[in-house]
């Protein structure tokens, strides 16, 4: 090939602090050409998009071009387009309660003066746009209105639009997990689309969790670990096993298990049956033992991370009953007081928007579901709310352990450690928690399994929805992984290690669900 | 390295971690802000309240350094305190009720009403506009939680409509005559030469400082409005918090008509209206004092004895009347400005 690729990366480095994001990354995607970019959490595939997009810049070295002309460095964010790069995002970036005349015409006539609308015209092109593409999109349709599948596709021919407008090349479409929400016919209609870009002339690069999806519609894929290149495939010559063993990384003998063993008790404490819900089409099934961490995960869209939401009733369960310590309710019929008085508590992921309150002080955010126990005979007291949260955030290393600072001023894991000492005080015999140690720094991560690891001691059942999977390694007893809203491998003992539960998420997608 | 000499300098490492995490824990909090800026903030009305008077007084000392102009204004002025107590308790909870100051007028006619053409005893007449009051909150509330529908526009509308109601049953005209009973019980019984209406003020503003304060309810109320879901996932009925907030704000707003009857023995169709907006301004003012960026009762009584005193002065001035109107505009519009800057400095969501 004489021409110069679409996009051409080299030398590709990211540091934030002291850990290398980007590891002296190459990328090549040539014209017209579907290129998968594949990676498990913490790949640095993420932070390569992100840089494309201009969000971060680049260590010095690195060399981007775009049909052989060099781009500067770091990539100016508002004229990405104009260079020839077009995102689309798991956010897709419409506005609902527009049509979709307007939606595909937004960047236009957002920054165009323009006195008249003709919006017959208007809806006329989009139509004729729509027909290129072989898509059935009624122009004047209001986009809330669309299915999921219809609002990425209309994402998707948007962004191949304004590159076509915006810059005199075909174009770099990059979509970045435009997928795991999609029923698999969605799924098949966007890569209809996505070869219809490239009939175009568009080059696109895909980013998926997802290994049998990047094998049906790629040419060629990359794979990326730790910040540095694997390696760069051809899709056609490769097997499923081949892509995992690039994303994990190693062989299966290499596992050493990392699980704890869980000792005596083996009555279950807690029986989840058939649970089914928003976010989860399950029917899952589920037990606990006292004492025990369970951890849940899987891809984006396994549906693992609804789990914890929908026990609390945090989230309304459609079917499945709950059972703890013998008495068993409808999972529909949850509510989070009736969650609470069962001695279930839930921590969420949301840590300022769900989990605590960032404008008032640690102290009330403490001491909220104590407030009766904490009253003496005048009433409540600021004095005793913030002892009470002194005393509990000593235990757990909350630093600075000043209880009358607003919590938005502490950082995310003293944030994290002050909500865990709010729930952790009521002794709960079931403790939810979603991604706890997200935005955690290293040494208050340690501080909150320790503080997990106590409170599983002491008897309370502890149930975990993450992606990270090098905690649940360390911190579970059990870990279960999820696909397409089933449970689809039980881990545990020698088997339970960082490597393994990668290679249980990334073969998920190939194995029939268990029952 | 053998292995001997790796678990000594892990024992080390262990000391050395012992030791940091001990400082760590003896580490001053970071100040943020000085204690004069605190300070500066949360008396600084009560402070500004006393320059206002230094200066009108400067050019008026004779009135303004009176006590009977103030026992009169504090007397007169209760109604107000009352009506921003009310409204300060759905603004906690994150709803605005734009309705109460025709909630007001409303019972204020409906007890001149009642008590002057239909004869009830002044007592069942009290009794019975308190009711309508709380059912007007529940009203609004079945609006907002039910239909979901924003605060702002519920309680516009039922205000509105509310104006409407009080025209219908008066006639469009005033009603005088109401119980001396209550007249006497409001504004002509003084106490430390006081009006009583003053004390009504003063108690409904402790009973609100020590719910808002002192009671786990009170802190419920705040997290409430500061984040919906925090609340409810820690197990606080926000439904059930958010409707009693609002019927309570009915329910005081009533009582302020009650004390506003009494001080004139006659209720009129129209100038209950008035007061939504100081009671506005009083309750934003109020809450960048005493308990800095949280509405607040005491906050709010002393904000409206502010801006009472501030129009009180401007009237001995022989300034016209429409002053209050921009004191009163201008006052809120700064309040909120002040509060802003708070919110600033301390994150808000």
């Amino acid at each position: 090939m004489t021409e110069a690729p679409a996009l051409h990366i080299t030398g590709l480095s990211k540091r934030f602090g002291e850990a290398l994001a980007l590891d002296d990354v190459a990328l090549s995607v040539r014209r017209g050409e579907v290129h998968g970019l594949l990676g498990s959490n913490g790949s640095g595939k993420s932070t390569l998009i992100k840089v494309l997009a201009g969000f971060h810049s680049p260590e010095p070295g690195a060399e981007i071009r775009l049909y052989g002309r060099s781009v500067p460095l770091p990539i100016p964010g508002a004229s990405v387009r104009a260079l020839g790069l077009a995102f689309v995002h798991q956010h897709l970036g419409l506005i609902p309660s527009l049509s979709v005349t307007e939606n595909l015409r937004l960047g236009d006539l957002a920054t165009r003066h323009a006195w008249r609308i003709d919006w017959r015209t208007e809806h006329t092109r989009a139509a004729e746009v729509f027909a290129r593409y072989g898509l059935a999109l009624d122009p004047r349709a209001e986009v809330a209105r669309l299915s999921p599948v219809q609002q990425a596709l209309l994402a998707i021919v948007r962004a191949v639009e304004d590159l076509r407008g915006a810059s005199a090349e075909p174009g770099v479409l990059v979509l970045d997990e435009p997928t795991p929400f999609l029923p698999r016919a969605g799924v098949d209609q966007l890569f209809s689309l996505v070869r219809a870009c490239v009939e175009e002339g568009a080059s696109v690069v895909f980013v998926s969790h997802d290994v049998d999806e990047v094998r049906e519609i790629t040419d060629r894929a990359t794979i990326l670990r730790d910040g540095r290149l694997i390696d760069t495939v051809v899709t056609a010559e490769t097997s499923h096993d081949a892509f995992v063993e690039r994303i994990v990384g190693r062989s299966l003998a290499a596992y050493g298990g990392a699980g704890k063993r869980l000792e005596g008790a083996d009555q279950p404490l807690v029986e989840v049956e058939a649970l089914s819900g928003p976010g989860l089409p399950g029917p899952v099934s589920l037990h606990l033992r006292p004492g025990e961490i369970l951890g849940l995960t899987g891809l984006i869209g396994a549906g693992y991370d609804a789990v914890p939401a929908l026990l609390y009733g945090a989230r309304r369960a459609t079917a499945g009953r709950l059972r703890l310590a013998g008495r068993g309710l409808p999972a529909a019929a949850m509510e989070p007081p009736e969650a609470l008085a069962r001695g279930i508590v839930y921590l969420p992921a949301d840590r300022l928007g769900a989990a605590g309150v960032g404008s008032l002080p640690v102290g009330e955010n403490v001491g909220l579901p104590v407030l009766t126990r904490l009253k003496r005979a005048f009433g409540l007291l600021d004095r005793d709310i913030s002892a009470h949260a002194a005393r509990l955030g000593a235990e757990l290393g909350v630093k600075p352990n000043a209880p009358a600072m607003p919590l938005a001023a502490l950082s995310g894991g003293n944030a994290q450690k002050a909500l865990l000492a709010k729930w952790l005080q009521l002794e709960p015999r079931l403790m939810l928690l979603d991604e706890p140690t997200q935005g955690v720094d290293v040494g208050a991560r340690q501080d909150i399994w320790d503080a997990l690891d106590r409170a599983a001691q002491g008897g309370t059942a502890i149930l975990i929805g993450s992606t990270d999977y090098e905690q649940l390694a360390q911190l579970c007893h059990r870990v279960l992984v999820f696909a397409r809203g089933r449970v689809v491998t039980e881990l545990t003992g020698a088997a339970l290690s960082k490597d393994s539960i990668a290679e249980a998420c990334f073969r998920s997608t190939t194995l029939p669900a268990a029952a | 390295m053998s292995n001997s000499q790796i678990e000594t300098y892990e024992a080390r490492i262990a000391a050395l971690e012992h030791r940091l995490r001990a400082f760590e824990g003896r580490l001053a909090p970071p100040v943020s802000r000085t204690p004069v800026t605190e300070y500066a903030e949360r008396y600084g009305l009560l402070v500004a309240w006393g320059l206002l008077i230094l200066l009108l007084g400067w050019y008026r000392p004779d009135q303004m350094f009176a006590w009977n102009s103030y026992a009169t204004m504090f007397g007169s002025t209760a109604m107000i305190v009352v009506l921003t107590l009310g409204l300060i308790i759905p603004l906690t909870t994150g709803d605005f009720d734009l309705s109460v100051a025709s909630t007001m007028g409303l019972s204020s006619m409906l007890i001149a009403y009642w008590n002057v053409r239909m004869g009830w005893g002044i007592e069942q007449a009290i009794l019975m506009a308190l009711v309508v009051g709380a059912v007007i909150g529940a009203i609004n509330a079945l609006f907002i939680l039910w239909f979901g529908i924003h605060s702002l526009i519920v309680t516009l509308g039922t205000g509105y409509f509310l104006n409407g109601v009080i025209l219908w049953v008066s006639n469009s005209g005033p009603i005088s005559g109401v119980s001396m009973d209550l007249v006497r019980a409001v504004i002509l019984t003084r106490f430390l030469g006081i009006p009583l209406s003053f004390w009504y003020a003063v108690t409904l503003t402790a009973v609100i400082w020590y719910v808002f304060q002192h009671t786990a309810l009170g802190r419920r109320l705040l997290f409430v409005g500061r984040g919906r879901e925090v609340a409810r996932l820690s197990g606080v009925n926000v439904v059930q918090v958010r409707a009693g907030a609002l019927i309570a704000s009915g329910t005081i707003a009533a009582l302020a008509g009650v004390i506003y009857t009494g001080m004139r023995g006659a209720a009129d169709p129209s100038s209950a209206l008035a007061f939504l907006l100081p009671a506005f301004a009083a309750a934003f003012l109020g809450s960048t004092t005493l308990y800095p960026g949280r509405f607040n009762a005491p906050g709010a009584f002393v904000a409206v004895f502010f801006l009472s005193t501030g129009i009180m002065g401007l009237n001995f001035l022989g300034v016209p009347s429409f002053v209050q109107n921009l004191f009163y505009g201008g006052g809120l519009v700064v309040a909120v400005s002040i509060s802003q800057l708070i919110r600033k400095r301390r994150p808000m969501d």
